[in-house]
């Protein structure tokens, strides 16, 4: 979004402290004559009008990295895209971190996102690995509790991505690396800061989309509803568990 | 059994409702782009950047610096890299022996600097990173006069609230490059009038005989090709007011922090 149009203004990555245009670069997304391409790692493929070179709404070609149903704003425009995206980020900060307290404050991370010992057990991760597969749900009061790779993706985005995501946005900015020069020590420079950023940007892009694809094949009007009011209909069964919410703290 | 039949019709339902789900979006956004209320409500965030990064920030912290071994092996130079003007290119080819800095403005001693003068004064290295706002970033080693030093022997009027900065190299008939910075920074250590770069002399395309590092703000802050220096109480008084080139031309933020 507005992040791919920034991107779109250097439309290549680096590790270290500085890195333009004569550097050597492990990801380069550009256009070679008529055919855009994507490097990384020195591996070059040529895309196919999407990245690097492709054409607008109204049939002009352009030769910038990602196109334009994918930016915010559509066309080229650093600054109109910096300040959405510094706006919303902290929308996001101030959000993210009102949810973390809450969670860790109403036990939402003890009670239903601490991973218990026993569900570190290999053979339950692979037993969750062939259900996820088969897309068979858990059904009964199974299906009340997040299983383990729920837990992992939903610890993994709240507590390692989102923070890393905001960190790294912060290492990029020059007054920060005065600020709080640990930023820079911490993720190895401004650039590898901007490929971890990147890099986080994307694997949250793939979690939105199959996180959403497991709500629509889970039934995505039970789903949705107990995300909003906390109201959930047992799958598998044809009344509602009577059962009690269990208390705080206990095992499940 | 209805189950797959449901399926694939969902399916496409679902491909298509995304695809211009998303397209109603981002037209929606580029309209919101244009919207002025909203146009504002995006540009409160560049004050909330500017207030939270001053507030965490110590007036004068230093920028990282970094050692000889970290210099980029080739520095990128990037805007105008060769001045532009006719003038310009007479004091190139005169290697700058009739250049002078002029520092005039709210100050009570205008003054008068040839670059031999320039370079007898007391001067700061520093090795620091350059950030384009675009995204790159290139260390390179700069000697020059700390802005602070020349703003004293000027004698700085306490009615001046910022430091703008004339440039020789023009963006259009008649739009010369300038740029501007408010006295927390004019007088932070490594602000700095570098007249030299990576143990020589300034090269032109990097700006010379002289160009501002104002380290701790992006690539558009660090005017090069620097003719006069002059203070000012208020900054709408030159050209389109916003207090650069950048900021006049593309509405870029005149706080180049983040």
């Amino acid at each position: 979004m507005s992040g791919l149009m920034i991107f779109n203004a250097h439309s290549r990555l680096y590790w270290g402290q500085y890195g333009a245009n004569t550097d050597y670069a492990w990801l380069v997304i550009d256009d070679a004559g008529d055919t855009g391409f994507v490097e990384i790692a020195g591996v070059r493929v040529d895309t196919i009008g999407v990245l690097g070179i492709w054409k607008d709404s109204q049939g002009e070609v352009k030769r910038r990295a990602f196109p334009h149903w994918a930016t915010i704003p559509s066309g080229y425009d650093l600054q109109a895209a910096r300040r959405w995206h510094f706006t919303f980020a902290w929308i996001l900060a101030v959000a993210l971190m009102l949810y973390m307290l809450r969670s860790l404050w109403n036990g939402h991370v003890r009670r239903d996102l601490h991973i218990r010992k026993w569900e570190w057990s290999p053979r339950n991760i692979w037993h969750d690995i062939t259900a996820h597969a088969r897309l068979r749900f858990p059904t009964g009061a199974a299906a009340k509790n997040y299983n383990i790779l729920q837990k992992i993706s939903y610890i993994g985005v709240i507590f390692i991505l989102l923070p890393l995501i905001i960190f790294t946005g912060l290492t990029m900015s020059p007054a920060m690396n005065a600020a709080w020069p640990w930023l820079l020590d911490l993720f190895g420079g401004r650039q590898s800061a901007r490929s971890l950023h990147f890099i986080a940007a994307f694997l949250l892009v793939g979690f939105f989309f199959v996180h959403i694809m497991m709500v629509l094949l889970a039934g995505p009007i039970n789903e949705v509803r107990s995300i909003i009011t906390g109201k959930y209909t047992l799958p598998g069964k044809a009344e509602p568990d009577p059962e009690p919410e269990l208390p705080h703290g206990e095992p499940a | 059994m209805t189950e797959s039949k449901l399926i694939l019709p969902r399916r496409k339902f679902l491909a298509g409702a995304a695809l211009g789900g998303s397209s109603l979006l981002l037209a929606g956004c580029d309209a919101l782009t244009e919207n002025q209320g909203f146009r504002s409500f995006l540009r409160s965030g560049e004050a909330l950047n500017k207030g939270a990064q001053r507030l965490i920030t110590d007036r004068a912290a230093l920028a990282p610096e970094f050692s000889a071994g970290d210099i980029s092996p080739i520095f990128k130079a990037n805007g105008s890299i060769t001045g532009g003007t006719v003038e310009y290119a007479g004091h190139v080819a005169e290697k700058f022996a009739d250049w002078q800095l002029r520092i005039d403005g709210m100050v009570r001693n205008p003054l008068s600097l040839n670059l031999a003068q320039l370079t007898k004064m007391p001067s700061r290295e520093q090795i620091t990173r350059h950030d384009c706002v675009e995204g790159w970033s290139a260390i390179g080693k700069w000697r020059g006069t700390p802005l602070g030093l020349l703003l004293k022997q000027a004698n700085l009027s306490t009615k001046a609230r910022y430091i703008v900065f004339h440039c020789a190299d023009q963006w259009g008939p008649g739009v010369p490059y300038y740029e501007s910075v408010d006295l927390i920074d004019a007088f932070h250590p490594q602000t700095i009038l570098a007249w030299g770069m990576n143990g020589g002399v300034l090269p032109v395309q990097h700006g010379a005989p002289l160009r501002l590092r104002v380290e701790r703000q992006l690539g558009y802050k660090q005017a090069k090709y620097v003719m006069r220096v002059e203070a000012t109480d208020d900054l709408k008084k030159f050209y389109g007011g916003k207090g650069g080139y950048w900021e006049d031309a593309h509405d870029y933020d005149w706080y180049a922090g983040i």
